[in-house]
């Protein structure tokens, strides 16, 4: 597949004002929220610290802790099977679906099985999904994937949404009224949700102790997914293990403030046997994820928990949108994750970054995800060098400094980044990796004009 | 070598050095407050609270759920028109206007509830139904998360769900909006369990 060049994307993104301002607006909302909720929290640090020497440690002992959970797993009379990529796993959710004439699925929202592709798998084979998840399900209807791990759809304005739902559903293409518009998918999607004869849901956690999958949801999509349908299969990657309830706990505290800025997520729902009367399967996915084990610079990646605040504070993220990124996932997370999948697809989304180290501060786990999206500049530099599309990266960071006070705001909780990396460095940077060397938009020019005068295609 | 194998070894092969497993300090603050945080907390997260049991809960129900046809109680308190076994196929239960139910625990620090498979018995009457009232015993309010992982139901059940007010999205322009798939209502009703 061709190399993803995210800066043309984010161009194209730029070039479309609405949806650029709303999203921007949206998403930085999302990441003040955040901070307010963490302020609230006396002993924020402390937990965050916690988190990472967990997940470390988890990590560092993932053989035994997968057998801990499996074994305790299949005590509770959970099935428990092993998927070494996507397609493994697609096929084992199949045979399950097909040795038990289940046609029609419904899915809670999981970025694992939109890496895995396991929706246009199954659709292709026969099964009717639907997604529960009103995010999701906007997507779907949209045949778009996610802009965001956390909203879905947080990329389309209320006003595409009534369209979209007047096209698919017949609603009133004029109001654009979220209530209204929550009421309409509410309605549509009910008698899927009854009339399904399986339920399939990711997971956030992974009990070693208990054999528990735990799936946090503000709709309740997983505790329906579960427990409507009798058969309920849930994908876990291996890396979401975590030893017992104890840490848990830490977690839990973290994620939704961390992601949303609310104390907790509506639903946070913890799955430790099949329902009576139902059977419950678990597919351990590999995919990737053991080989990453074993980067010396990468592995830290695995630490994440999937809260989105390194993308909500990532200045290239908000103003170039999800899709840019061509990617299961996308802003810093994105970039420091993608190219373990294909290398030579993602070899540019290093560059869709001001190197601030606004993600690094704000992530709940303390992922040092500016120093790996530095580190992955190296590895594509010596590997794959497209000096063209670098090129193209630092347009995206010229229209991003051209505007003062986005930049002063994204970076003005990155003391500690800062020390490290001071502000003129961020140019340095560019201009170490760059070939040649490129002057950065002037900030009285518009993007557009600059933009329109540089344009190498 | 089979799948299990290969990511086992794989993951051993790779795995980096050892971590120390940090023990996790329980964060206590003000526990003579836990009703009222509870409260705040709940409110915040769009959730109704009741300081005390209604004298009439009869009359309770029918002022605030006008329109409600069917009503499912899992509680003694109550005798409601159905009761969760009434629905063999679980599915069925979206006919439920308002479920009745009580919890075992709930966390002043989130404004979160318990509920299991021994409340629930069936347990989509706690999701298909539109509206969900909780009673909840203030003895059983603890401060924070890290206290309510103590309980015994996130090891003994089969399943287990801290609910934190009505089912919402924000998926739609980044504000909560309630209806989602769950209930659209959630009250917690501070009632002292009969002994
Ligand atoms: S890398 Fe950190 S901040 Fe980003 S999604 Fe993962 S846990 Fe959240």
């Amino acid at each position: 597949m061709s190399v993803i060049d995210q800066a043309k994307n984010a161009a194209e993104f730029i070039e479309d004002k609405t949806h650029e301002v709303s999203f921007d607006k949206l998403i930085w909302m999302l990441r003040q929220k955040r901070d307010e909720a963490a302020l609230q929290v006396p002993e924020w640090e402390q937990l965050r610290d916690l988190a990472s020497a967990i997940k470390e440690h988890t990590l560092a002992n993932l053989g035994p802790y997968l057998e801990l959970f499996e074994a305790n797993a299949k005590r509770n009379g959970v099935t428990v099977h092993w998927a070494r990529d996507g397609h493994e796993h697609n096929q084992i959710v199949y045979d399950i679906l097909k040795s038990r004439d289940a046609d029609t699925l419904i899915k809670s929202k999981s970025m694992l099985t939109e890496e895995c592709g396991t929706t246009p798998f199954l659709q292709s084979r026969g099964v009717k999904v639907s997604e529960t998840d009103l995010g999701e399900r906007i997507q779907q209807l949209d045949d778009e994937p996610p802009s965001h791990i956390v909203g879905p759809a947080f990329q389309k304005t209320t006003e595409d949404v009534a369209a979209l739902f007047s096209k698919v559903y017949g609603s009133d293409p004029n109001k654009a009224d979220p209530v209204y518009l929550a009421h309409v998918m509410r309605e549509h999607t009910r008698p899927l949700i009854t009339e399904a004869k399986a339920g399939m849901t990711g997971t956030n956690f992974a009990i070693a102790e208990t054999g528990a999958i735990v799936t946090i949801t503000n709709e309740g999509n997983a505790d329906l997914s579960a427990n409507a349908p009798k058969l309920r299969i849930c994908s876990v990657g291996i890396e979401k293990i975590i030893p017992n309830n104890e840490h848990l706990a830490v977690f839990v505290r973290l994620l939704a403030r961390s992601a949303t800025g609310m104390p907790i997520t509506q639903y946070t729902s913890h799955f430790r046997a099949a329902r009576e009367g139902g059977e419950m399967h678990v597919v351990l996915v590999d995919n990737g994820r053991s080989d990453r084990l074993g980067m010396e610079k990468f592995w830290p990646s695995l630490k994440c928990i999937r809260c989105g605040a390194c993308m909500n504070t990532c200045p290239v993220y908000r103003r170039s949108g999800g899709l840019s990124y061509g990617s299961t996932y996308m802003g810093p997370i994105g970039i420091i994750t993608m190219p373990t999948f294909e290398i030579r697809r993602y070899s540019e989304l290093p560059f869709a970054s001001t190197l601030n180290g606004s993600c690094t501060n704000v992530c709940p786990v303390k992922i040092n995800i500016h120093e790996q999206i530095y580190a992955w500049r190296g590895v594509m530099d010596e590997k794959h060098q497209t000096p063209s599309l670098k090129k193209q990266a630092m347009i995206i960071a010229g229209k991003l400094l051209s505007h003062p006070e986005a930049y002063r705001i994204a970076t003005q909780s990155t003391e500690t980044a800062l020390k490290v990396l001071p502000r003129f460095a961020i140019y340095n940077h560019f201009n170490v990796w760059g070939r040649h060397r490129e002057v950065p938009a002037p900030a009285n020019e518009t993007f557009h004009e600059w933009y329109r005068k540089n344009r190498t295609h | 070598m089979d799948t299990r194998e290969y990511i086992l070894a794989n993951v051993r092969k790779n795995q980096p050095a050892n971590h120390e497993l940090p023990g996790v300090p329980r964060f206590h603050r003000q526990p003579e407050l836990l009703v009222s945080e509870f409260e705040r907390s709940l409110k915040y997260m769009a959730g109704e609270f009741l300081a005390s049991p209604p004298s009439d809960f009869a009359a309770y129900l029918r002022e605030n759920f006008p329109n409600a046809k069917t009503i499912c109680s899992a509680v003694p308190e109550y005798a409601g028109d159905r009761k969760p076994e009434d629905y063999r196929n679980w599915a069925d239960a979206a006919d439920i206007d308002v479920t009745i139910v009580r919890s075992p625990l709930g966390v002043a620090e989130t404004g979160s509830v318990l509920l299991t498979e021994n409340q629930l018995r069936v347990n989509t009457i706690g999701f298909l139904a539109h509206d969900i009232v909780i009673l909840l015993d203030p003895k059983d309010i603890v401060e924070n998360i890290h206290d309510a992982y103590e309980h015994r139901a996130f090891r003994e059940s089969k399943y287990a769900v801290l609910m934190t007010g009505p089912s919402g999205s924000a998926d739609i322009g980044g504000k909560t909006v309630h209806p989602a798939q769950g209930v659209m209502t959630l009250t917690v009703v501070m009632w002292p369990a009969e002994l």
